[in-house]
């Protein structure tokens, strides 16, 4: 029965995993899926925004079952100081659409429910079980895997590593590079229970509506990275994220810089009376188009964060992680209806589709952000957030002072702590890494 | 039999009759019965705790309060008997029979089905010990009736039924339990849940000697050999009168002799959180908690455990509860006595140092 | 010989929790386990079967989703796996589960052979009762063997079974005869990984189902909530102790600390101070 050669192994049930699996199975493959967790999603962090737009390319009617907790209606993008918060919030009733646009989720249900499709699919689902090898052929092709419940190798035609970012079976057959720790994040996040009605209140929220706050400022303790939290349905998901590198030339631990966010006096009155059941970590590759690897050779393919696929400064992951499966799953699905082999070539198909999506402008878009973020961490974490309250405060407090000369203030403020040349360049630089 | 024949099932919530309306042949049972737990010639101190809260529940009903005491030799079951006196029991129903030497389930629960049938208790209440959740499902399952296995708590509701109250789902709840329309009512309790009552001393009953007609050759089970625990490290944690007891925030296997140290200066036990058993710090008897051990010391110092639910119905029962711990909002401040927030592993050789020195001082003193 | 192993699923007790306001469980996104005192069982059934050769059969009673548990259980090597499901079943005590537990053992006797041994977990970690087990073994009249330690001999062509049993205070050695049930104490044993070959077979294995006419339950009143002779009535949270706890501080290091929570201590437990000095009396 082990002798069976399967037309596709993946290794991982995240969203890359589960999206390539679904696609193949629906049409016809003969599909192992392997993941270490006890089951989809039980090593998943959770809570996360779920982007309706790449799921309904996988399976169109998933608002039908799939474990959603509220759709996001407003979001809240703040720079913080250690007092205060500068704010700016889009709230739309457009968001409360037939088929709202993003959804907060509850990750260990959402991948389980993900992986039941995958079932329903035809795919076999092997849990519990940690892929150790590739196992490869003279020629160096990839024709199967080792797991660590040893016997034989399974065989497969083509192998999708949908590992995740610390995925160590691509890096150890050599097939990506180690993860350097200046383009991955480390993220500590944990869940607090609230009722429903306390959350709905105190976010100023009906039904299933969904609030979600983006924040960054001297919440990194002057590291590159930055603070979340969303609303689900009896709970909120509150976390902090930073560069690796960073951490590690600081002192501060992702533990206490969770306890210091949460104590922060604009996120306290938001969390209080929560009770906190979770907490986890997780890496995010942050390194963007530049750090993305090698994706295909001879007989594998890489997809979602074991690819590199996050928007670090939009927040995107999952949709990419889902849009690159699909589009492997279908490149897969391609060659063996063609009968052609998944040689590097072939599958070089993968890259060309990708090539004309979302998933590759965008990080083209974005390259020079990740670097520049961290090269000026110091004012970008630190400095201008201060500035910018600093500058709010002059501005609301009334004291006497006539506004022109508060004007004259703020603008002293900005120049004595940051030199005018410098501070023009950053916004010169942050536009530029923009476009 | 076809999908129509069925009646329709149960609504999906809530029990199908929760209205007490007793079958007439169920209306002449009476009276509040406690095994007593005999094992190698003594009576399980379990048993003492359940006869003095027998005595409540009896006391409640207007009824007598029975004990039942089952072995092979007539002078220990007249020790217990006359205990059993003292601790509550206006009867005791004594079973004297060599088939009895050692606990057997065929035969004990033949002799207990026996007497409840003859004798017709309406609350029969054992231990939940080994012994003793092995014979109480056998006796609900042969008379078909309500178990409440584990419970915490017992009381009579107005109507004069008996509420059983138990944690349910790992401890997080607790749910009371009746069963209102089958008899006996059955409970069983864990060890040191209820307090042990005052014994009255030379306080007497009535015993009524129950004759049984059983014979060794149709006992299909054997007891080949009884290996006791001399093992004299095995904890006592339940009858301790102090415990020690570490947890996570102890952070390494080294560290837990602190607690040890400490419980040693103080003549007492020690123990901990499950996480530690589960890492091998310690042995699983000295686990203490919903799944280890229920303590009721008279002083209870818990040293870097965070107050899990399952961990603190093990030790509500004690007298004073001190805990450390480095987390201010740690649960375990939600039900002790005294708190100090600082860290274990500086605070109890501190501890330990100072309680040897005040114990040595004093005793110079007197 | 035929081994049938009893498991159930169960939510995972440590990621329960309570709604704040409500006072229900929260069953929302809570992980079941397989009840960890049933892999005692199941392991020590699977290392009997590879001793001695046959069968094991894994038996649940619960709604479709324990068919998860049950393939579980075929990763680690079960032959064969029987789930019992019906809405009628639901709600049941421990009466009515081993009513329908063994009802279904019957069936699964009629089918793939008589058991020789049926095993349970000491208790389940939900209900928490340790009641099914010896519930089984009276209405299919099996011997009882509870609280097992370690089976020591197994003699089929005697039909003999020799256990060592956890007693109070010691350990009982008990002979007895086959067909029995167990209920396997915990630690005895680790359970095994489960072979490569075992988890492939398992994730496409199918899974035995059956509802309440298939195992020939004739009387519905005996099953489910009808069957229950236990009635909950209430369900409430533990009360917070009216008084935290009061908190002792000192300045200047753990010393001094230390000696004002020993006379905090003394204080408000006089009897503790005295059992102490009686304590020391002996000692120093
Ligand atoms: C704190 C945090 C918040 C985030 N928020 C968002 C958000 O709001 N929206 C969003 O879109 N994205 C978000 N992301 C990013 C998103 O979670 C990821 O981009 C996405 O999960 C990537 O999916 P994946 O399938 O590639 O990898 P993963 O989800 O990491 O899945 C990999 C799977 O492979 C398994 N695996 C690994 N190695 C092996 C092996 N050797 N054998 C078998 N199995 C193996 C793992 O157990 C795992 O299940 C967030 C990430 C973090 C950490
Ligand atoms: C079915 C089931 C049954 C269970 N049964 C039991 C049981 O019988 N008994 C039991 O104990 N648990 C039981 N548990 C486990 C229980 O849920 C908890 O996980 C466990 O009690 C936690 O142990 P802990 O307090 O040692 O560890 P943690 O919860 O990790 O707490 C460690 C504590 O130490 C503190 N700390 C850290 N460093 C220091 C320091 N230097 N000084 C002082 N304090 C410090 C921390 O603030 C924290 O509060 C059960 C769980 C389940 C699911
Ligand atoms: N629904 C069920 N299905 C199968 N086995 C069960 C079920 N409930 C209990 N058992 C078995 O009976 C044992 C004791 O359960 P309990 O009486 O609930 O503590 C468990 O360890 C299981 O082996």
């Amino acid at each position: 029965m082990v002798n069976q050669t399967f037309d596709a192994i993946v290794v991982g049930a995240g969203p890359s995993g589960n999206a390539a699996a679904y696609t193949m199975a629906k049409n016809g493959l003969n599909v192992l899926q392997i993941e270490r967790g006890e089951y989809a999603g039980s090593k998943n962090v959770q809570g996360a925004i779920l982007y309706a737009d790449a799921l309904e390319k996988i399976i169109p009617d998933f608002r039908e079952d799939a474990p959603l907790e509220r759709h996001v209606i407003e979001q809240r993008m703040w720079t913080m100081d250690d007092r205060s918060h500068t704010g700016m919030h889009y709230r739309s009733e457009d968001f409360n659409e037939e088929k709202p646009n993003r959804y907060t989720i509850l990750r260990a249900q959402f991948d389980k429910w993900f992986s039941s499709k995958v079932k329903e699919a035809g795919a076999t689902v092997l849990c519990e079980t940690t892929v150790t090898e590739l196992v490869k052929d003279l020629e160096d092709k990839v024709i199967g895997v080792r797991t660590d419940r040893g016997g034989a190798p399974i065989m497969a035609n083509v192998v999708i590593l949908a590992e995740g970012v610390n995925g160590l079976v691509g890096e150890r057959s050599g097939l990506r590079p180690v993860v350097s720790a200046d383009s991955v994040a480390l993220a500590v996040k944990e869940m607090h229970f609230l009722s429903r009605e306390t959350i709905e209140a105190r976010f100023n929220l009906s039904g299933n509506e969904g609030v979600v706050i983006e924040a960054m400022g001297t919440i990194t303790k002057g590291m590159t990275g930055t603070g979340f939290l969303y609303t689900n349905e009896e709970s909120i998901s509150v976390g902090i994220g930073c560069i690796v590198s960073d951490f590690a030339q600081s002192d501060v631990t992702p533990y206490a810089l969770l306890e210091a966010f949460k104590n922060h006096p604009s996120i306290k009155p938001l969390l209080a009376g929560s009770e906190c059941k979770e907490y986890a970590a997780h890496l995010i590759p942050e390194g963007g188009y530049k750090a993305i690897p090698q994706l295909v050779g001879d007989g594998w393919i890489v997809v979602g964060d074991a690819g590199q696929f996050v928007n670090a400064v939009h927040r995107e992951g999952s949709n990419l992680a889902m849009t690159t499966g699909r589009i492997a799953g279908e490149t897969v699905t391609w060659l063996h209806r063609l009968r052609e082999e998944a040689s590097k070539a072939n599958l070089a198909e993968y890259e060309k589709r990708l090539a004309t999506t979302f998933v590759i402008k965008d990080l083209k878009k974005y390259r020079g952000i990740p670097a520049l973020l961290h090269n000026n961490k110091q004012n970008f974490f630190g400095l201008y957030p201060r500035l910018i309250s600093q500058a709010m405060q002059t501005w609301f407090r009334v004291d006497g002072i006539d506004k022109v000369s508060k004007e004259k203030e703020i603008f002293r403020s900005f120049r004595s702590t940051r030199t005018l040349f410098g501070m023009i360049g950053d916004a010169f630089r942050l536009v530029r890494a923009w476009r | 039999m076809s999908e129509s024949a069925k009646p329709a099932p149960p609504a999906a919530s809530g029990r199908a009759s929760t209205k007490k309306e007793l079958p007439e042949h169920f209306k002449a049972y009476k009276h509040v019965w406690v095994a007593v737990e005999i094992e190698h010639g003594h009576a399980h101190s379990v048993s003492f705790e359940l006869l003095g809260e027998g005595r409540k529940l009896a006391d409640r009903r207007g009824v007598e309060l029975g004990a039942v005491v089952m072995g092979d030799d007539r002078s220990s079951l007249d020790a217990a008997a006359a205990q059993a006196f003292e601790y509550g029991a206006d009867v005791v129903y004594l079973v004297c029979h060599p088939t009895l030497a050692h606990y057997r389930n065929e035969v004990a629960t033949r002799v207990m089905t026996d007497l409840v049938n003859t004798y017709q208790p309406e609350i029969l209440l054992l231990g939940a010990t080994n012994l003793g959740r092995d014979l109480a499902g056998s006796v609900a399952t042969t008379l078909l009736t309500g178990l409440t296995a584990d419970c915490t708590e017992l009381e009579i509701d107005e109507e004069g039924s008996l509420a059983a109250t138990r944690p349910t789902f790992g401890g997080s709840l607790l749910c009371t339990i009746f069963t209102l329309n089958f008899r006996p009512q059955m409970a069983t309790v864990r060890p040191r849940v209820l307090a042990m009552p005052e014994p009255i001393a030379a306080r007497t009953g009535r015993i009524v000697e129950h004759a049984v007609n059983l014979d060794e050759n149709d006992i299909v089970t054997k007891v080949l050999q009884f290996i006791a625990d001399r093992d004299s490290d095995k904890a006592q944690l339940p009858y301790a009168d102090i415990v020690v007891a570490g947890g996570l925030g102890l952070r390494s296997a080294e560290n837990f002799s602190l607690v040890r140290e400490l419980a040693d200066v103080l003549g007492g036990e020690y123990g901990g959180s499950r996480p530690l058993v589960q890492k091998g710090w310690i042995t699983a008897d000295r686990q203490i908690g919903q799944t280890g051990k229920t303590i009721r010391p008279r002083l209870y110092i818990a040293a870097g455990i965070s107050g899990a639910i399952q961990h603190r119905v093990g030790v509500e029962g004690a007298d004073m509860i001190v805990a450390i711990n480095s987390d201010p909002n740690a649960p375990i401040f939600e039900f002790a006595h005294l708190g100090i927030v600082a860290d274990a592993i500086t605070l109890l050789p501190a501890l330990t140092e100072a309680f040897s020195k005040r114990l040595r001082v004093n005793r110079l003193a007197s | 010989m035929h081994i049938v192993v009893c498991i159930k699923q169960v939510p995972d007790s440590a990621q329960i929790r309570v709604h704040p306001v409500h006072n229900t469980i929260m069953r929302q996104g809570v992980p079941t386990i397989i009840n960890p005192y049933d892999l005692f069982a199941l392991e020590e059934a699977l290392r009997l079967r590879d001793r001695l050769g046959g069968e094991v059969t894994v038996l649940t009673m619960g709604p479709p989703t324990a068919s998860e548990s049950l393939r579980k259980a075929l990763t680690f090597g079960a032959d064969r796996a029987v789930l019992l499901t019906d809405r009628y079943f639901a709600g049941s005590d421990t009466l009515a589960t081993s009513y329908a537990l063994a009802t279904a053992l019957e069936k699964i006797a009629a089918e793939f052979g008589a058991p020789d041994i049926v095993f349970t977990g000491k208790q389940t970690i939900d209900g928490d009762t340790a009641q099914v087990g010896p519930g089984i073994a009276k209405r299919l009249n099996y011997n009882q063997l509870t609280y097992v330690a370690r089976i020591a001999e197994t003699d089929l062509a005697a039909g003999t079974i020799t256990v060592e049993r956890r007693a109070e205070g010691g350990t009982q050695v008990l002979l007895s005869r086959l067909p029995a049930l167990i209920t396997m104490l915990e630690a005895t044993n680790e359970m095994r990984r489960g072979s490569i070959e075992n988890a492939l077979a398992a994730a496409s294995a199918k899974v035995i189902t059956w509802n309440a006419t298939d195992i020939g339950v004739t009387d519905l009143t005996k099953c489910g909530l009808r069957g229950s002779p236990t009635i909950v009535k209430k369900v409430f949270a533990p009360g917070a102790r009216s008084e935290k706890a009061s908190f002792i501080e000192a300045e200047g290091g753990s010393d001094l600390l230390a000696d004002a929570v020993i006379s905090a201590i003394f204080a408000r437990a006089p009897a503790v101070e005295a059992d102490l000095l009686e304590f020391a009396a002996t000692q120093y």
